[in-house]
């Protein structure tokens, strides 16, 4: 069953990564980044099946650390949304000059 | 000792998680793409259970469908994006194209490592079976490492929750005119 988790959790991290290439929509490229966090964290369990229990100690800490990093960018986006009325990537290139 | 029944709902729950995900990457609209999302978490949880993770299995669903998604979803209410917008959302076929062949060289990659040998164990018989899980308990097995060996991690992560806290009310905040 472990090589199965990997290799599903490696199917699950390049949807996520081509979600982060293709979509412009700020959100779902955010969510692409949790799909990508929860193939690391399949990845993590099927491993400790293997190697002992510490893998999944780390799966608790990557789920604290996607709760603050969903809060602290939903609260980014927020304030985008406030200056430009959008969240289409394509609007946001104020560092392009 | 996986058996047959084992086996088919090992793979029938990977296969939602994947047809899940490709749903979630082709929705044009936000909600539907994050409800998508949600789905692969929950065959996820499936998954983890199977793999004698359960109380990882059930923060996931607690934390990551429950809490991570509903935040998801509350903000693109909150914004009035439900809609799909009329500026294409999706680049076009050349972009599509090149993080195709980006997606395909990567998984080429990763599925190389995955179907390479596992590495031996650093301390012999450092694995864990369902007999072990269920002598000392889902919740105890995994708080035996949590709260001796990483306890100093994780009180660390209480103080990442506490500034991430404090930062988004800090970003979210709407500016006063008057500078206050």
């Amino acid at each position: 069953m472990v090589a199965e988790s990997l290799a599903l959790s490696a199917v699950l991290f390049t949807i996520g990564a081509i979600g982060v290439l293709v979509r412009r929509n700020a959100i779902v490229i955010f969510m692409c980044v949790e799909l990508m966090l929860n193939a690391v964290n399949l990845t993590f369990v099927a491993l400790s099946k293997v190697y002992g229990m510490e893998g999944q100690v780390f799966v608790v800490f990557v789920m604290t650390v996607a709760a603050a990093e969903a809060a602290v960018g939903l609260a980014i986006i927020i304030a985008i949304f406030r200056h430009r009325q959008t969240v289409n990537l394509e609007n946001i290139n104020l560092l392009k000059g | 000792m996986p058996n047959f029944f084992f086996e088919v709902h090992f793979y029938l729950f990977g296969l939602i998680a994947i047809a899940s995900a490709i749903a979630f990457v082709t929705r044009k609209s936000p909600v539907s793409a994050v409800l998508w999302l949600v789905n692969t978490m929950f065959s996820l949880a499936a998954l983890y259970a199977m793999l004698e993770a359960h109380f990882i299995g059930v923060i996931q669903v607690l934390v990551y469908a429950g809490a991570i998604m509903v935040v998801f979803l509350f903000v693109i209410m909150l914004l009035n994006l439900g809609h799909p917008s009329d500026l294409a959302d999706a680049r076009g076929k050349w972009g599509k194209l090149l993080a195709g062949l980006l997606g395909l060289a990567l998984l080429a990659q990763v599925m190389a490592l995955a179907g390479g040998k596992l590495p031996e164990p650093f301390t012999p018989g450092g694995g864990y079976s369902a007999a072990e899980v269920r002598a000392q308990g889902a919740v105890g097995s995994i708080a035996q490492p949590l709260f001796n060996e990483y306890l100093l991690a994780f009180e660390l992560t209480s103080i990442l929750l506490l500034v991430a806290i404090v930062g988004a009310v800090v970003i979210g905040r709407r500016k006063r005119v008057d500078g206050r």
